[in-house]
């Protein structure tokens, strides 16, 4: 290594920490703060004098997050469960199928994924509330029975890239058209429908405009993202017990995220074999 | 060829078959696209509250024409879209490539850097909010430590988009995932090429780099907008935390805080329609942002034929 080198290594690296404290920055902020006492988190420390992990107990106590938590699940592997099952047969009859209109069918699946979800708000309003599902989470998740457009358009273009030549074998061995679908193609499509699974779980237990639209005034139909975004108003907390709730809100996605860093390289290693 | 005579020994049936493929999104599309959208056009033209309905002609359009909060609205969600997009672009370009470069230990960088952008959006603002208050977190010190001007982010009108912006930088991680994977395509013959005839770094990165990735740099730009105009949960929660809203019976969020100054146009639009029952307006605002958003969308649609390339490599 000449010196040249030797030095732009060091810098790179030396950007390459900084950046990394600044990305990690909040997060270790968030998780000393919900280890503080409540006066000291009013104060500009860093490092909590006491450790006061009975604050993860407390904020138990100070609000439904059991219930919380439990509806988020729900929320989230419902709408991930439908969206997975409703979507599939389309991505797989956008990619694979030769129909007349499929490009205008495809123009619009993009269309309805880069719709903002605020502009035909009311009127989907009114539909839930004739059904009188308005003040529940339902409104949020039967809708993916009938398709999710940026999971349809995500796992199209997967499945497009999946040669004719296997389902054509597996036809020529007298699979029908479903058949193949479900022993050749989607054993093959396993890292984009994983992906999509997760982006949609994520998506779910994230949201918060869908439970604020819907869930309504009633603590007890309030996902995670509603109660923790008035967390420290509702119940007059202070900011220790709102960043520990904060950490409780971040956690399960990290551990999920690091679980499924793994999956996803399998899945691509998978391809890659072939 | 064989196969193809099997694809098309009933082109009927096919279609049929097509159809029942299709037909949970196609019903998904008939209920919750088509009749929203003409709905909304109905209501646009109607006084609506959940309770009485009354056709009122062409006065929500009037309204809105001389709607203040509506223009800061637009205002400040422009101010958005012209800011904070190309930012995180650039910023999401700079990380990509620095990672790129990073051989050891560029799989540890990549985790940090990406794991802000899975953080929940109401838990990262809360964060952000609670960091960069003067009083509580550290950054305010920092600051002032270095010589630098140190404001009251989500307190000061002047400040607080540039509070969004950073908190939509911190999440720069997505961006970075499809850049890096744009950068690791790049032939690699190009740059030794280049090095040949004497190209530096720089040099490199305009002339090899840039017009490769351009596409996706543009299609970033492009999707960037269009998810801007939707921009809603982190100004809400943001303004909801620093002012110290209530939600206790008796107390009203106003959206915007400070004066105004975060309140984007999706947020005014669900103040008017869900909060003030004022839907028929809401349904006109709807309409504004629906027909921005479509110009966006065609753009998109026009400059990236590829996406709709075909299982036998066909642009369809």
């Amino acid at each position: 290594m000449t010196r040249g080198t030797l030095l732009l290594w060091v810098a790179r690296h030396a950007l390459g920490i900084a950046l990394a404290l600044m990305f990690l920055g909040p997060l270790v902020f968030i998780a000393l703060t919900a280890l503080m006492s409540d006066r000291q988190a009013l104060t500009s420390d860093l490092w909590p004098h006491t450790w006061n992990w009975g604050n993860f107990a407390e904020i138990f106590e100070k609000a439904p997050l059991l219930t919380w938590i439990g509806n988020t699940l729900l929320y989230s592997v419902l709408a991930t469960a439908f969206m997975l099952v409703s979507s599939i047969p389309v991505a797989y009859a956008l990619a694979r199928f030769r129909f007349p209109g499929r490009r205008l069918a495809l123009l619009l699946v993009i269309t309805m994924m880069m719709l903002p979800p605020q502009v035909v708000a009311v009127p989907i309003y009114l539909i839930w509330a004739r059904f009188h599902l308005t003040g529940t989470l339902w409104p949020l998740i039967l809708p993916m029975l009938l398709g999710d457009a940026f999971s349809i358009f995500l796992l199209r273009q997967f499945l497009v890239t999946i040669p004719r030549e296997y389902s054509d074998a597996a036809r020529v061995d007298g699979c029908g058209e479903f058949r193949t679908l479900v022993r050749v193609i989607l054993p093959m499509a396993r890292p984009a429908i994983a992906a999509v699974a997760l982006f949609q779980f994520f998506y779910c237990w994230n949201d918060y405009y869908g439970p604020l639209l819907y869930a309504g005034t009633d603590l007890d139909n309030w996902t995670l993202s509603l109660g923790l975004a008035a967390f420290r108003s509702v119940h007059r907390v202070q900011w220790n017990l709102t960043m520990a709730a904060t950490l409780l809100a971040m956690a399960p996605v990290i551990i999920v995220f690091f679980f499924a860093q793994k999956v996803f390289i399998e899945g691509v290693k998978l391809t890659g074999v072939k | 060829m064989a196969t193809t005579a099997l694809r098309h020994k009933n082109p009927g049936r096919g279609n049929l078959r097509a159809l029942l493929y299709l037909s949970p999104w196609l019903a998904g599309f008939a209920i919750f696209f088509v009749y929203p959208l003409v709905s909304t056009v109905y209501f646009s033209f109607q006084r609506y509250d959940l309770f009485t309905l009354e056709p009122v002609g062409l006065l929500n359009w009037e309204y809105f024409l001389k709607d203040q909060a509506a223009w800061t609205a637009i205002r400040n969600t422009l101010w958005l879209v012209v800011v904070m997009v190309p930012l995180r672009v650039l910023f999401g370009l700079g990380v990509a490539q620095l990672v790129t470069r990073l051989k050891a230990g560029a799989g540890v960088y990549r985790t940090i850097f990406y794991l802000p952008a899975l953080v929940p959006l109401v838990a990262g603002t809360l964060g952000f909010v609670f960091l960069l208050n003067p009083g509580t977190g550290p950054v305010q010190a920092i600051l002032s430590a270095v010589g630098l001007p140190a404001p009251d982010w989500f307190g000061d009108p002047a400040w607080s988009k540039w509070g969004l912006t950073l908190l939509g930088l911190w999440s720069v991680g997505d961006l970075m995932v499809i850049f890096m994977a744009a950068l690791l395509d790049v032939p690699k013959q190009l740059y030794e090429a280049a090095a040949i005839d004497g190209a530096n770094g720089w040099r490199q990165f305009t002339s090899i780099t840039l017009p490769v990735i351009r596409p996706v740099l543009m299609f970033a730009l492009v999707t960037g907008v269009i998810q801007t105009l939707q921009y809603f949960t982190q100004a809400e929660v943001a303004a909801r935390v620093a002012s110290g809203a209530t939600d206790s019976a008796g107390s009203v969020f106003t959206p915007g805080y400070p004066d105004q100054s975060t309140l984007t146009f999706p947020q005014w639009l669900f103040q008017q329609g869900f909060r003030d029952y004022a839907m028929g307006y809401a349904c006109v605002l709807a309409l504004v942002l629906f027909a921005v958003s479509m110009v966006f969308t065609l753009i998109l649609l026009r400059q990236f034929r590829g996406l709709g390339q075909d299982i036998d490599g066909e642009d369809i």
